[in-house]
């Protein structure tokens, strides 16, 4: 039996154990499956996705009524995740850029509220946070007679929050076209700007330019046309605001909660990335007479956004996995109405976690190519 | 000759030294630094003294009703009245010393774990024997025990119940995967991988769905398991894509000469793994390792959605009572704090153990 001594004669074996182990496992599970799926009378393929829902769903951003089919429900739990994932991106980004920078603040009680804040949040399970929200805060809500007012065109109530929502009329395409135009000769002005540093040395207040063409030439544009954006403002009729933009509790609750807890480890990732630069590389940017903003925004950012963007970007992946969690306050997302209410009435729990888990695979995937190639763009140039 | 004396040295300035030069120098160095100091001062005015007002001067704390909490402040009698189910759940009355005895022992072992001078081989074998004496304890049947089934344990108990078996279990899964995701042998490498990233690429709830629905379908009729098994299966196959990634981490520290001198003795991979790379693999991983079980422990709370009593439920179970209707804010603050206790201290020891073992590059 000496040729069992031979490592790649061991290697090959191991393989094939493991192999006919996971196939016969496989076998196994299968044929297991098919038994008990016909011993209990489950239905099996994706027929269902055709066979109309029977069910209402509260909040849909596509049309949805009770006839509409299983495959719509899960375009309208698909879409409401990435909505919810959406919002809680971009806050939880600026929340936890305000909250790492403060964490770093020479001020002593900023940077010691900061820090309570991380360590608070980041402990408590953001399921409890979601219920919390939902439970306690929103609940405490006014009633519907007795919301808070803001300028007569917001309200706040146990409903939600109810605020005007913008009608595009007919002229409103010219601002959309501004606003491409601003970016294009900002976009014109950064070349030139830059041309200009390498030759003569001189700066130029690039972002304020760029912000104040950002918002002057679409608000010419504006007012040039016509004022074509009019809004239709939330009313009370009856027991109810009609008219307006709706934000449930349900979605609040869960964006509030998903971004204050996202936005502690963000929070970290900027202040580790912040303090991952060499102290020597801000003292050289001292001994060469850059200002504090300059060394802040050609030495030292550059340098830790390498180290801080990949834990951030793989934040953005569990807030938008951590959104599922709203199964356990009925927002209307994948988990909830897909591989929850679609599973309950059709019972094909197969199918339907199949999907499911593939979705959030594909979007898994999505981003860890966008964290590739980010990583790829960002490395050090070596000579 | 002359007589040198020594002279004390002088105080530095008041200017420079002392509380107020710590108050100019850190709180009011410039004017945008003032506007932030009143401006944190003016967000604590808001923030602490109503939360005062709420948990300590207008509270209840005494009583055994809901009568007795008479003022506007938090209803601490509630939590007092109801602790019980918050700590154990449905733990029958007459056996609670089981539960009890159960968690000193956990918070016995934890404690030799910590504690630098208790000798490896004690704590090994505590953490070890705890699962085994702990299920014997909890569930009984043997030794004249009286058999308390899982769907009665609930509140805290339950909770450390699935972060310990999580973590337990979830570690030898790990560190398999971990060899196999590092291992030369093309199919093992591929199993281990699609298996890593396929979990670490969905949400937990959708892998506890499939343990407690799809899981039953996979063994032959006869076969049950009860929900708090399915969790735990789910929970544990879960956990060890994640512990296997620290592992591997640990793994990518190593320098390459530490496997070619292992390889150079003419030790098996087995013996080269077993002596040389895992025991420095994993003292490089811990740090990370207590990150992802501070992780596990919060998402034990997801157990709730499927149906388990753990301790974050037991807010809207209390608070459904009917003499106690409408205290889910005392539980839920209460249960933040239980949760957030755990887990602090479990960060802080992260925090110590990495300082410990960074001892090759101070500056």
């Amino acid at each position: 039996m000496s040729f069992l001594r031979d490592e790649k004669i061991r290697g090959i074996l191991y393989q094939l154990i493991t192999i006919v182990a996971f196939a016969m496992l496989a076998l196994y599970i299968a044929h297991n499956t098919a038994q008990n799926i016909e011993a209990r009378g489950i239905k099996t393929g994706f027929d269902f996705l055709n066979n109309s829902s029977g069910f209402d769903i509260t909040e849909s951003p596509i049309h949805y009524t009770t006839k509409s089919t299983h495959w719509d429900v899960y375009k309208v739990g698909l879409i409401n995740t990435l909505i919810v994932s959406f919002f809680g991106i971009v806050l939880t980004s600026i929340l936890g850029l305000i909250i790492g920078v403060a964490r770093l603040s020479s001020n002593w009680i900023i940077s010691r509220l900061a820090a309570t804040y991380i360590e608070t949040f980041r402990n408590i399970p953001v399921l409890l946070q979601i219920l919390f929200w939902y439970n306690v805060v929103l609940a405490a809500m006014p009633s519907v007679r007795h919301s808070y007012s803001f300028f007569n065109s917001i309200f706040i109530n146990q409903r939600g929050i109810f605020v005007p929502k913008p009608i595009f009329l007919d002229g409103s395409i010219y601002i959309a076209i501004s606003i491409v135009v601003a970016i294009i000769i900002g976009w014109f002005i950064r070349i030139w700007a830059k041309k200009r540093l390498e030759e003569t040395g001189k700066e130029f207040p690039l972002f304020l330019t760029n912000l104040a063409l950002l918002i002057i030439l679409p608000l010419i544009t504006y007012y040039a046309t016509g004022k074509p954006i009019n809004f239709d403002y939330p009313v009370l009729k009856g027991f109810n605001f009609e008219g307006g933009k709706t934000y449930t509790p349900e979605f609040l609750a869960l964006l509030f909660a998903l971004t204050i807890y996202t936005a502690t480890f963000i929070a970290e990732a900027i202040r580790s990335g912040i303090e991952a630069v060499n102290k020597g590389q801000k003292e050289a940017a001292q001994a060469l007479g850059l200002s504090k903003m300059q060394a802040l925004k050609l030495v030292i950012l550059p340098q830790a956004i390498r180290v801080a963007i990949p834990p951030i970007i793989s934040q953005y992946l569990n807030l938008i996995k951590n959104s599922s969690l709203a199964a356990a306050i009925g927002y209307p997302e994948l988990v909830t109405v897909f591989a929850g209410t679609s599973l309950n009435v059709t019972g094909q729990a197969l199918e339907i976690m199949a999907i499911t888990m593939g979705t959030y695979l594909v979007i898994s995937i999505i981003v860890s190519l966008v964290l590739n190639w980010f990583n790829h763009k960002m490395k050090i140039k070596e000579r | 000759m002359a007589v040198y004396e020594l002279k004390t040295a002088k105080k530095p300035p008041i200017k420079d030294s002392g509380i107020i030069f710590w108050i100019r120098k850190n709180l009011l160095s410039s004017p945008s630094n003032i506007l932030m100091t009143i401006l944190s001062l003016y967000i604590l005015y808001i923030i602490i003294p109503p939360f005062v007002k709420w948990a300590f001067i207008d509270a209840n704390f005494a009583g055994h009703t809901k009568a007795d909490c008479t003022g506007d402040g938090a209803c601490w009698v509630f939590i007092r009245v109801k602790l019980k189910m918050f700590i154990f759940g449905f733990y029958p009355e007459s056996q609670l010393w089981r539960a009890k005895l159960t968690m000193a022992l956990g918070a016995l072992t934890v404690a030799f774990a910590i504690i630098d001078r208790v000798p490896k081989s004690v704590k090994i074998a505590s953490i070890l024997i705890l699962p085994i004496v702990s299920f014997i304890l909890l569930y009984g049947g043997v030794f004249g025990l009286e058999v308390v089934e899982p769907s009665k344990w609930g509140g805290l108990l339950l909770t450390l119940v699935i972060a310990t078996v999580g973590i337990v279990l979830s570690f030898p899964i790990g560190i398999f995967l971990a060899m196999g995701r590092q291992s030369k042998l093309p199919i093992i490498k591929t199993l281990s991988v699609f298996y890593i990233e396929f979990i670490r690429g969905v949400p937990l709830i959708t892998v506890l769905f499939m343990a407690s629905i799809v899981l039953p379908l996979f063994f032959p009729e006869g076969v049950n398991f009860n929900k708090l098994a399915r969790a735990l299966i789910g929970i544990t196959l879960f956990q060890a894509a994640y512990v296997a990634e620290n592992i591997r981490g640990g793994f990518q520290a190593i320098p390459k000469g530490q496997y070619e001198a292992a390889d150079a003795l003419g030790l098996t991979y087995w013996q080269k793994m077993r002596l040389i790379i895992l025991p420095q693999a994993i003292k490089v991983a811990i740090p990370n390792l207590v990150g992802t079980f501070i992780s596990l422990f919060k998402d034990t709370s997801l157990v709730m959605i499927i149906g388990l009593f753990d301790l974050l439920s037991m807010v809207k179970l209390t608070a459904s009572d009917r003499d106690w209707l409408g205290f889910d804010t005392e539980g839920y603050v209460f249960v933040a704090l239980i949760y957030w206790v755990f887990n602090f201290a479990m960060s802080r020891y992260s925090k110590r153990l990495e300082n410990k073992l960074n001892t090759n590059n101070r500056d």
